[in-house]
C-alpha cells in the first residue's frame, strides 16, 4: 500500500513540520521578531538529550521531559538577556541580535562540546516498525502524530480559555491596547518564549530522533522549516502556522517524489522560490490573521 | 535608529569621509614599508572587506532594509569575474564539468572584475523590483529566502561553479594597492551617494516610509536602484575577493560569511561611512587577534581540548553587548565629526570616547 504509506509519512512529517512553525509563531506574532536563534534551542535539547542519555543512568523518559525544559529555559534565558534590552529598539536591532543569539550558541556547542556529531542513545522501541492500515512505519512517525495532536488540543484550551492565552492572543492583535488593559509585556512576551522553546524541546526529540546524532548546526534546518511553513501558511496566526506546517511537509514530500532525479538537489532552491512567490504573491499567507504592522515598542 | 537631529546644511561628514580615505592610503604606504608580509595580506583582505561592508552599508544602512541576500552577489561577482579571468587550461582542469563556451573565455582581470559587477548588478536588476516593495519581517524572510536560492544554485550547478568543491587556479592578481584604491574609491563613492538626493531620499524612506511616500519620494524606486547599486559594489568585492585568496567555494558567500559582514557594520554603525569603517577596522583587528590566540591554545597544547568556534562566540558576544548597549554603533546614525576647535558646539560624545 503505498498510498496509505505516502498518507503516513505526509502526516507526521507535517506534524512535525507545524510543530516547529508554530514555535517561531508565538514568538513572531507578539514581538514581530522573526527569531533566527529558534533553531538553537532545538539543538540544546538535543545536546541535553546526548549528555544525559550518555553519561547518566537517567530513564529516557526524564532524560526526554528535562531536554524539553532545559530548551524552554534557555529560550526565555535569550529573551531575558539578549532580546529584552533591544525590543524597543529598531527590527534591524532585534533581527541582528537574534542572528547573534544564534551564532553564540553555535558556537558554544562547537567550542564546548565538538564540531563532530554526536550519537543520542534513543530507545529502541522508538524505530522499531509497526504496521498501521497497511502501511509500514517507524513508531516514531506515530508518536509524532500523537504527540502533534496532544500538543494541539492542550495549546488550543491554553489559547482559548485561559486568561493567559487570552491575554496573548490580545497582545498578538494590538499590543499596545493590551498593555493598555493592564497585561504585564514581560510576562506575555516570556510566556511566548518559553512556549517556543517548549515546542522546539518537543520537535528536537523527534528530529534528533531521525538520524539519531546531534550536531552545532542541527538547528539550521528546522529554522528554514519553520520560514517556509510560517510563510505558506501565514504569520499572523497560530492556525496559519500549523496549516503551513502540513502544507509544507505535503509539499515536500510530493516534490520529492515527482522531481526528476536531475532536479531533485534543487529542491530546496524550488521551495525558497515558492516562499518568495506567496511573500509577493499572498504575502498574509493561506490563513489571513487580523492585519497587524504594528510592532512592540 | 538614527537621532533626529537636524541634518546642517553642507556636508558635516565630509571632512570624516576624507580623513578616513587619506587613512586608508597612509595606512597602505605605512604598512607595504614597515610591517612584515603577514600584515600586508592581513591589510589587503581588510580593504576588500571593507569594500563589502561600504556596499552592504549603502543599502542596508540608508534603507534600513535586513539584506541578507548581499552576501550571494559577492558570490556572484567572484565566481564570474574568476571564470573570465583564468586560463582555459586551468579552468578545464579545476572544474571538469564546465560549460565548453566557459571555458574558451579568457580575458584580462580588471575587465573581469568591472564584468563580476554588471552580472551581479544585473541579476539584481532583474530579481529586485518586486522584493522592495516588502519591508520589515516579511522584507527579511524573502530577501533571507533569496540567498538560500542564490546557495543552492551555487552548490548545485557544477557546469559553473565546480558545485561545492573548490574553484581554484585564479590568478593572485589583488595587491595591496588594487585592494586600497578600491576601498577608497568605494568609501568616497559610498559617502557621495549617502549625501546624494537619491541617498537623502532613501534614508527619508527608513526613517518614516509613509512620510516619505507622502512627500512624493518614490520609496520601491530609490530602493531598487541603490540595490542595484550596492550588488554592482558587492560584485566588484567579489571579483577582487576571489583574486586575492584565488581558490573558494560557495561556503563563502553564505550565512556564516554574512554575519561577519553584519557585525562589522552593526558594531561601527550602520547610518554612517565613518561607523562602517571602524566597525570593519575593529572586527578585523578582533579576528585576527582571537585567531591567533585560538592557533595558540591549538598548537600549545595549554588545555587538552581543540578551541574552535572562539572567534564567533567573541564576536557575537560583542554584538549582542553593542546592539543594547549603543544600537545605532558605535558611531551611530550620523557621520563621525571632528571636535571644532574652539567652537560653542559639544563635539558628539561617541567621539572622544570611542576613538582609540
Amino acid at each position: 500500500m503505498i498510498g496509505s504509506e505516502f498518507i503516513i509519512n505526509t502526516l507526521s512529517l507535517g506534524s512535525l513540520y507545524a510543530l516547529i512553525a508554530l514555535g517561531l509563531v508565538f514568538v513572531y506574532g507578539i514581538l514581530k521578531l522573526v527569531n533566527f536563534a529558534y533553531g538553537e534551542y532545538l539543538m540544546v535539547a538535543g545536546y541535553t538529550l546526548y549528555v544525559l542519555g550518555t553519561f547518566t543512568p537517567i530513564p529516557w523518559w526524564l532524560t526526554m521531559i528535562l531536554a524539553v525544559a532545559l530548551a524552554a529555559f534557555v529560550s526565555y534565558l535569550t529573551e531575558l538577556i539578549a532580546f529584552r534590552p533591544v525590543r524597543t529598539k529598531s527590527l534591524d536591532a532585534m533581527l541582528v541580535t537574534s542572528f547573534a543569539v544564534s551564532v553564540l550558541l553555535q558556537n558554544a556547542a562547537l567550542l564546548f562540546v565538538s564540531p563532530r556529531s554526536r550519537a543520542v542513545p534513543f530507545p529502541p522501541a522508538f524505530s522499531e516498525s509497526v504496521t498501521v492500515f497497511g502501511a509500514t512505519t517507524p513508531v516514531r512517525n506515530i508518536l509524532t502524530i500523537v504527540t502533534t495532536v496532544i500538543l494541539l488540543v492542550a495549546l488550543t484550551l491554553l489559547m482559548k480559555y485561559t486568561v493567559l492565552g487570552i491575554a496573548m492572543r490580545a497582545a498578538a492583535d494590538k499590543f499596545t491596547t493590551t498593555r493598555l488593559m493592564g497585561v504585564p509585556a514581560n510576562l506575555v512576551i516570556s510566556v511566548a518564549f518559553i512556549l517556543s522553546g517548549l515546542l522546539a524541546g518537543v520537535v528536537s526529540i523527534f528530529w534528533v530522533g531521525r538520524s539519531a546524532s546531534v550536531d552545532p548546526l542541527i538547528g539550521f534546518a528546522p529554522l528554514l522549516i519553520a520560514f517556509i511553513a510560517t510563510v505558506i501558511g501565514g504569520m499572523h496566526s497560530l492556525q496559519g502556522a500549523v496549516v503551513g506546517g502540513y502544507v509544507y511537509g505535503l509539499l515536500f514530500n510530493a516534490l520529492s517524489i515527482m522531481l526528476p532525479a536531475s532536479l531533485i538537489n534543487y529542491r530546496d532552491a524550488f521551495m525558497f522560490a515558492i516562499v518568495i512567490l506567496f511573500l509577493l504573491l499572498r504575502p498574509e499567507g493561506l490563513i489571513r490573521g487580523g492585519y497587524t504592522e504594528e510592532r512592540v515598542g | 535608529m538614527s537621532t533626529p537631529k537636524m541634518a546642517r546644511i553642507g556636508s558635516p561628514g565630509r571632512p570624516a569621509a576624507f580623513a578616513l580615505a587619506a587613512l586608508l592610503i597612509v595606512g597602505a604606504f605605512a604598512v607595504n614599508a614597515f610591517a612584515p608580509f603577514v600584515v600586508v595580506g592581513i591589510y589587503t583582505y581588510f580593504c576588500v572587506t571593507l569594500m563589502m561592508v561600504l556596499g552592504l552599508q549603502m543599502f542596508m544602512g540608508n534603507s534600513g532594509i535586513l539584506n541578507w541576500t548581499y552576501i550571494g552577489f559577492v558570490g556572484i561577482g567572484a565566481y564570474a569575474a574568476s571564470i573570465l579571468s583564468t586560463a582555459p587550461a586551468l579552468k578545464s582542469m579545476g572544474v571538469p564539468n564546465m560549460y565548453p563556451a566557459l571555458v574558451a573565455l579568457q580575458i584580462p582581470v580588471v575587465p573581469a572584475l568591472l564584468i563580476g559587477g554588471v552580472v551581479a548588478a544585473v541579476i539584481a536588476a532583474i530579481l529586485a523590483w518586486p522584493l522592495m516593495r516588502l519591508s520589515d519581517a516579511v522584507g527579511v524572510i524573502t530577501l533571507f529566502a533569496m540567498l538560500i536560492v542564490f546557495h543552492v544554485i551555487m552548490t548545485q550547478w557544477d557546469n559553473v561553479t565546480n558545485g561545492p568543491r573548490t574553484f581554484f587556479g585564479v590568478q593572485a592578481f589583488t595587491t595591496i594597492w588594487m585592494a586600497t584604491g578600491a576601498a577608497v574609491i568605494t568609501l568616497l563613492g559610498a559617502y557621495f551617494f549617502r549625501e546624494s538626493s537619491l541617498g537623502l531620499r532613501l534614508r527619508a524612506s527608513r526613517d518614516d516610509r509613509h512620510a516619505a511616500k507622502a512627500m512624493g519620494i518614490n520609496v520601491v524606486g530609490v530602493r531598487y536602484l541603490t540595490f542595484v547599486l550596492s550588488s554592482f559594489v558587492a560584485g566588484v568585492a567579489g571579483g577582487l575577493w576571489a583574486h586575492y585568496i584565488t581558490s573558494f567555494s560557495p561556503k563563502s558567500f553564505y550565512v556564516g560569511e554574512m554575519f561577519v559582514l553584519l557585525t562589522m557594520l552593526v558594531i561601527g554603525g550602520a547610518g554612517s561611512i565613518s561607523g562602517a569603517t571602524l566597525g570593519a577596522l575593529l572586527v578585523t583587528v578582533m579576528r585576527e587577534g582571537l585567531r591567533q590566540l585560538e592557533g595558540y591554545l591549538n598548537n600549545s597544547g595549554v588545555i587538552n581540548f581543540e578551541v574552535y568556534g572562539l572567534t564567533e562566540l567573541t564576536m557575537a558576544v560583542l554584538l549582542v553587548t553593542i546592539l543594547i548597549v549603543r544600537p545605532a554603533g558605535i558611531v551611530g546614525g550620523q557621520e563621525f565629526r571632528f571636535p571644532r576647535i574652539g567652537g560653542k558646539r559639544k563635539p558628539a560624545e561617541a567621539a572622544d570616547s570611542d576613538e582609540s
